[in-house]
């Protein structure tokens, strides 16, 4: 378990992620609001590497029954939402010719 | 960090830094159409990293891992080939997959830890399952409506308000008593379940149309409560990754909420479609004036510049291709076709763009609302296809009108306006629209795709 001196390192990073995180997304094109939600999603569901350790520490019977159905759940996340991203990123065409950003 | 960490933790940690980085970079590189496919390999890639690393820790038992992960991705792979109508309900099931994990998640180390819990992890731990809670059962709800399982309608009663508010009080009054008494492990199921119901009832009284904000609240809580559990874990990786998926929500809401000129309280605890349905009242039958496909085809053969105003209706058609037909024909002609897209049409943020992309329209002619209002003035048609509120006049100088103050696409100041629609019948949120009225205005009466079409098809033959 976390030290407090831990949880507040843990405090600096949430605000300063959480900063990262306002002006990289303010500057997404509205145009890809829906990818992005799919790719946030995505991203979000790296949750599993929490449950991967309830199930491989295998500390009790409840522990791993529920990390077991929490890896499935963000799996299906992970795996479906990259791909409906990317399905959808490959459909954004432009009327210009490639090549020029 | 101390010293003490051993030779793997040390690979595992700088597995989740390099994890980090991509994560950041994956978001920046959906800044534009042109590089954001690099942003879904940096976030498979950091995806890959973390997973890999978490894999590498002492003491680990894989086979029910490897199971687990397998069906996921048997569940995964049909999530992520939906057809793209169908991407905001998708959506919506994958918050609920999310924070059904985070919640989960958090269940199993408050049993794994309860005596032993420190009071700030206490609350956060808290925090954790009453956002997952409530994100898992609201996101389910909303992905019911969106597919029409439940009713679109939202659904109000007296007290509703109060109800909600009380839930949320005696959860948050558990969550006190745990934090201070960490022991009582027969309360801690009942938070959850208070947390579950309050879902439920948030989204009960919410529209349709209110759709696309609460999406992106929903997305917003499933990713506070995942940086809720990256501080329960220490995981500085979910800290990240939580906190980046928590702002785009946010942000992505407060977009949204302008977008319908209405605050995030506004739409959870408004009861929107009651202050309507009054408002709707008292409106009598007034003249309108109608066009043929072939009235239709005429006038905007003869136009220089044509902007669409594309909406849920045309989702609904499934209009999608034969307006990217309209485009190519018109454009055959020379004709200026441009698309002005509201942000909150649709059920989603973005939704159309995503469907008019689908039809293989340029992302180029998609313009958004603030960059064409300029332009209406200078248009010869604006054609109207399954879009209603964002297109109200009255929401410009009607006072009195519910939607009075919210931007919207100025149609009624170009040359002639062309609207695609069923019947008069006011639309989804029951509110009149004066535009229909108007002297330049012409209804095209019918189905969108199949009037669509009809155009389309006198576009071609006039040319041979």
């Amino acid at each position: 378990m976390a030290s407090s001196s831990n949880l507040i390192d843990a405090l600096f990073i949430f605000v300063l992620a959480g900063f990262i995180g306002f002006e990289v997304i303010r500057r997404v094109s509205p145009l890809l609001h829906t990818p992005l939600m799919s790719l946030t999603n995505a991203l979000d569901a790296i949750a599993v590497v929490g449950a991967i350790v309830l199930v491989g520490e295998h500390k009790s019977t409840l522990a791993a029954t529920l990390g077991f159905i929490a890896v499935v759940a963000a799996t299906s996340n992970i795996v479906g939402g990259f791909l409906i991203t990317d399905r959808m990123l490959k459909m954004f065409k432009s009327s210009r010719p490639a090549g020029k950003p | 960090m101390s010293g003490e960490l051993a030779g793997n933790q040390v690979v595992i940690e700088v597995l989740y830094l390099i994890a980090s980085v991509l994560f950041i970079f994956s978001l920046k590189w959906m800044s534009s159409p042109t590089s954001a496919r690099h942003g879904i390999w940096a976030g498979e890639a950091g995806m890959l990293l973390a997973i890999c690393g978490t894999l590498l820790r002492h003491g680990m038992q894989y086979q029910y891992i490897a199971i687990a992960l397998v069906l996921g991705t048997i569940i995964g792979v049909p999530l992520g080939r939906v057809a793209m109508t169908a991407v905001p309900q998708r959506t919506a099931l994958s918050h609920a997959f999310g924070a059904l994990c985070v919640t989960l998640v958090g269940s199993a180390e408050f049993y794994l830890r309860s005596p032993d819990i420190s009071p700030f992890m206490m609350s956060v731990l808290s925090l954790e399952v009453i956002l997952g809670g409530l994100t898992f059962t609201g996101s389910l709800m909303a992905a019911g409506k969106l597919q029409e399982i439940l009713p679109q309608r939202p659904l109000t009663y007296k007290g509703q308000n109060l109800v909600n508010f009380l839930l949320l009080g005696i959860a948050a009054v558990i969550a006190v008593y745990l934090v201070m008494h960490p022991d009582a492990r027969s309360l801690f199921p009942f938070m959850i379940l208070i947390a579950l119901s309050f879902g439920v009832l948030l989204i009960i009284p919410i529209g349709g149309a209110d759709m696309p904000t609460v999406i992106s609240l929903l997305n917003g809580y499933a990713g506070l409560s995942a940086a809720a559990m990256g501080f329960v874990l220490d995981s500085k990786l979910l800290i990240i990754a939580g906190a980046l998926d928590g702002s785009s929500g946010l942000i992505l809401s407060i977009i949204m909420s302008k977008a319908m000129n209405r605050s995030f309280s506004n739409v959870l605890f408004g009861a929107f479609g009651q202050v309507q349905s009054s408002a709707a009242a008292g409106q009598e039958a007034k003249p309108v004036r109608s066009a043929t496909p072939e009235e239709a085809a005429a006038i905007l053969s003869a136009a220089n510049k044509v902007v669409v105003v594309p909406g849920y209706g045309m989702a609904v058609a499934q209009a999608q291709h034969k307006v990217r037909e309209l485009y190519d024909a018109l454009s055959k002609r020379g004709v200026d076709v441009r698309f002005a897209i509201h942000p909150v049409a649709g059920r989603m943020p973005g939704h159309m763009n995503v469907l008019l992309a689908e039809a293989d329209i340029p992302y180029d002619r998609l313009i958004e609302m603030e960059e064409i209002n300029g332009d209406f003035p200078q248009t010869d048609v604006a054609l109207v296809i399954g879009a209603n509120d964002v297109t109200n006049p009255a929401a410009r100088s009607d006072t009195t009108s519910p939607i009075y103050g919210m931007p919207i696409l100025d149609v009624d100041k170009a040359h002639t306006v062309m609207v695609i629609k069923r019947s008069m019948n006011p639309g989804f949120a029951g509110i009149d629209n004066p535009l229909y009225y108007l002297d330049n205005n012409l209804m095209l009466f019918g189905d969108a795709k199949a009037f669509v079409g009809s155009i389309v098809r006198e576009l071609s033959g006039g040319h041979g």
